[in-house]
């Protein structure tokens, strides 16, 4: 089920991700039970779920991560699943993933975690492209001065910071955040959905938002969806979607601090 | 107590992860082989792991190596004494140094601390999430990580067992020119007289299949770890043992190979 319910300053005419029918087990156990999602060009949009409900494996899907068992699983007019793995790094490319860990390279510096992608992907980039496009990246997070610390010196929310500007680096289409104020305290959570806020802005990124916080989901989602059970039960506005009697969704509402 | 249906299905579930696990294994081994003649072939990451792999190792082969030389010397003194032979102990010495020792003690050393230290970086990154990072920056994780590792143990593993195998000697040297005052030529005579070109040669190869044997099997369980900082633990374990145990295998192996090539 989803509604079209679009906030009237996104392009409801150019999808960017379209799912439909998606299913995903892992040996007994079913994951996605038929997903049904579509997010348009410059869009957030919100998968609100418990923990373990399947929503970090849909945005793995996206990536070639995880393969669906069946499904159409469309990303940039894409049909992920039967790309080769040279159509799928050029797709890979134009999607930014920022992980729930922030998955930073240990043994390298915030400068050489920046510099790791843009090199490895573009061979002729020269040295002072290579600083202008880390100094860009570092001034939209806000960390200009960590750029010589190891990931180990920094706190939880500016490791999620330079999680996010690694992947902002490649000047994605797309922005998948897998729970990006977990873990995080609630004034660097509002700093972070301010980033996200500012990144959909700054680089017109369409994004999905894979979160169990509604304060996060609030002010962040153009649309939100409610993952229940392996599907979505309602797409909509955030408070179209918790108008409801559904016992799942006012449960998942009524056990989050914002009431 | 467990029931006979339930032993049966023990039975076939730990033969059935047996069988996959070979599988996966020997997928892992033809990936290399396959993705190590692709370009691009991050040759200044092969440098750095080379690095990595030669100064984690040196300090204990530089020890051992001497230790065994000095050891094995003393040991051998006795016996050849009693036979009066004990002008046959430089040739003794390079035999099981050149042949056996030298790249055996520095293979063992090396899975210890070469293989261990690769399943535990390549797991941390598995669970942390870094391996699917790359993936999703449309880097390819295992050319990466995977195939400089590997080919830089290759490469390093050879160089150190003749680093092991000089050190030997010079400790078998300063033990017996202490009760012989030998010159270091006549003991360096002595020592490579016995030894043939098919003796150096099996040396070597049998370096560089440690090498890759370290490489691909440190790779492997890091590469597949899971279940958190345990399986970490685990994988880094488990890339030991197996790498120790095959390392023995194929020891055995090469000389018997080589034996037959000598008797042909």
């Amino acid at each position: 089920m989803e509604n079209q319910d679009i906030p009237p300053k996104i392009d409801s005419t150019v999808p960017v991700i379209d799912i439909r029918d998606l299913y995903k087990s892992f040996d007994d156990l079913e994951v996605l039970k038929g997903v049904d999602l579509t997010v348009y060009k410059g869009e957030n949009v919100v998968v609100l779920g418990r923990s373990g409900s399947g929503k970090s494996v849909l945005i793995k899907i996206l990536v070639g991560l995880l393969k669906p068992d069946k499904g159409d699983v469309r990303v940039l007019g894409q049909k992920v699943d039967m790309l080769e793995e040279k159509e799928l790094n050029a797709l890979r490319l134009r999607i930014g993933f920022s992980f729930q860990s922030s998955a930073l390279y240990d043994s390298m510096n915030i400068r050489q975690n920046l510099e790791f992608p843009l090199k490895m992907n573009r061979k002729n980039i020269s040295r002072k492209e290579i600083n202008r496009a880390v100094e860009e990246v570092l001034n939209a997070v806000g960390l200009e001065d960590k750029v010589d610390q190891m990931p180990a010196e920094l706190s939880g929310g500016q490791r999620k910071r330079i999680g996010i500007a690694r992947t902002l680096i490649l000047k994605p289409e797309i922005m998948l955040y897998d729970e990006p104020t977990a873990g995080l305290d609630p004034i660097t959570s509002f700093e972070i959905n301010n980033l996200i806020n500012q990144m959909q802005l700054k680089y017109n990124t369409s994004s999905i938002i894979i979160t169990h916080d509604l304060t996060c989901a609030k002010e962040t989602g153009d649309r939100v969806g409610m993952f229940v059970e392996g599907k979505f039960t309602k797409v909509g506005k955030f408070e179209d979607v918790f108008d409801t009697n559904d016992e799942h969704v006012k449960g998942f509402y009524n056990y989050n601090f914002i009431q | 107590m467990i029931n006979t249906t339930t032993k049966k299905h023990l039975i076939s579930k730990t033969l059935d992860e047996f069988f996959l696990s070979v599988n996966n294994a020997f997928r892992f081994v033809i990936q290399y082989f396959k993705q190590v003649l692709i370009p691009p072939f991050h040759f200044s990451e092969i440098i750095n792991q080379c690095f990595e792999i030669g100064l984690r190792a040196l300090p204990l082969i530089t020890l051992t190596g001497f230790i065994v030389g000095v050891v094995f010397t003393k040991q051998s003194r006795p016996p050849l004494e009693d036979f009066g032979a004990t002008s046959w102990l430089p040739s003794l010495i390079g035999i099981a140094v050149v042949k056996a020792m030298g790249p055996l003690v520095t293979a063992l050393i090396c899975a210890g601390k070469v293989g261990s230290g690769i399943g535990a970086e390549l797991g941390s990154m598995k669970v942390t999430e870094q391996i699917d990072a790359m993936e999703v920056s449309a880097i390819n994780p295992f050319k990466y990580l995977v195939v400089t590792r590997v080919t830089a143990a290759i490469i390093t593993i050879p160089i150190l067992s003749f680093y092991c195998i000089v050190v030997g000697l010079i400790g078998s040297f300063i033990n017996i020119h202490a009760e012989e005052a030998t010159s270091f030529i006549a003991f360096y005579k002595n020592a490579f007289s016995t030894l043939n070109f098919l003796d150096l040669f099996t040396s070597v190869i049998k370096s560089v299949v440690f090498g890759f044997t370290i490489g691909i099997v440190g790779t492997y369980k890091g590469f597949n770890a899971s279940q958190g900082t345990r399986g970490v633990g685990k994988a880094a374990n488990e890339a030991v043992v197996m790498a120790m145990f095959l390392i023995f295998m194929e020891e055995m192996l090469i000389v018997q190979v080589s034996n037959w090539m000598r008797s042909m």
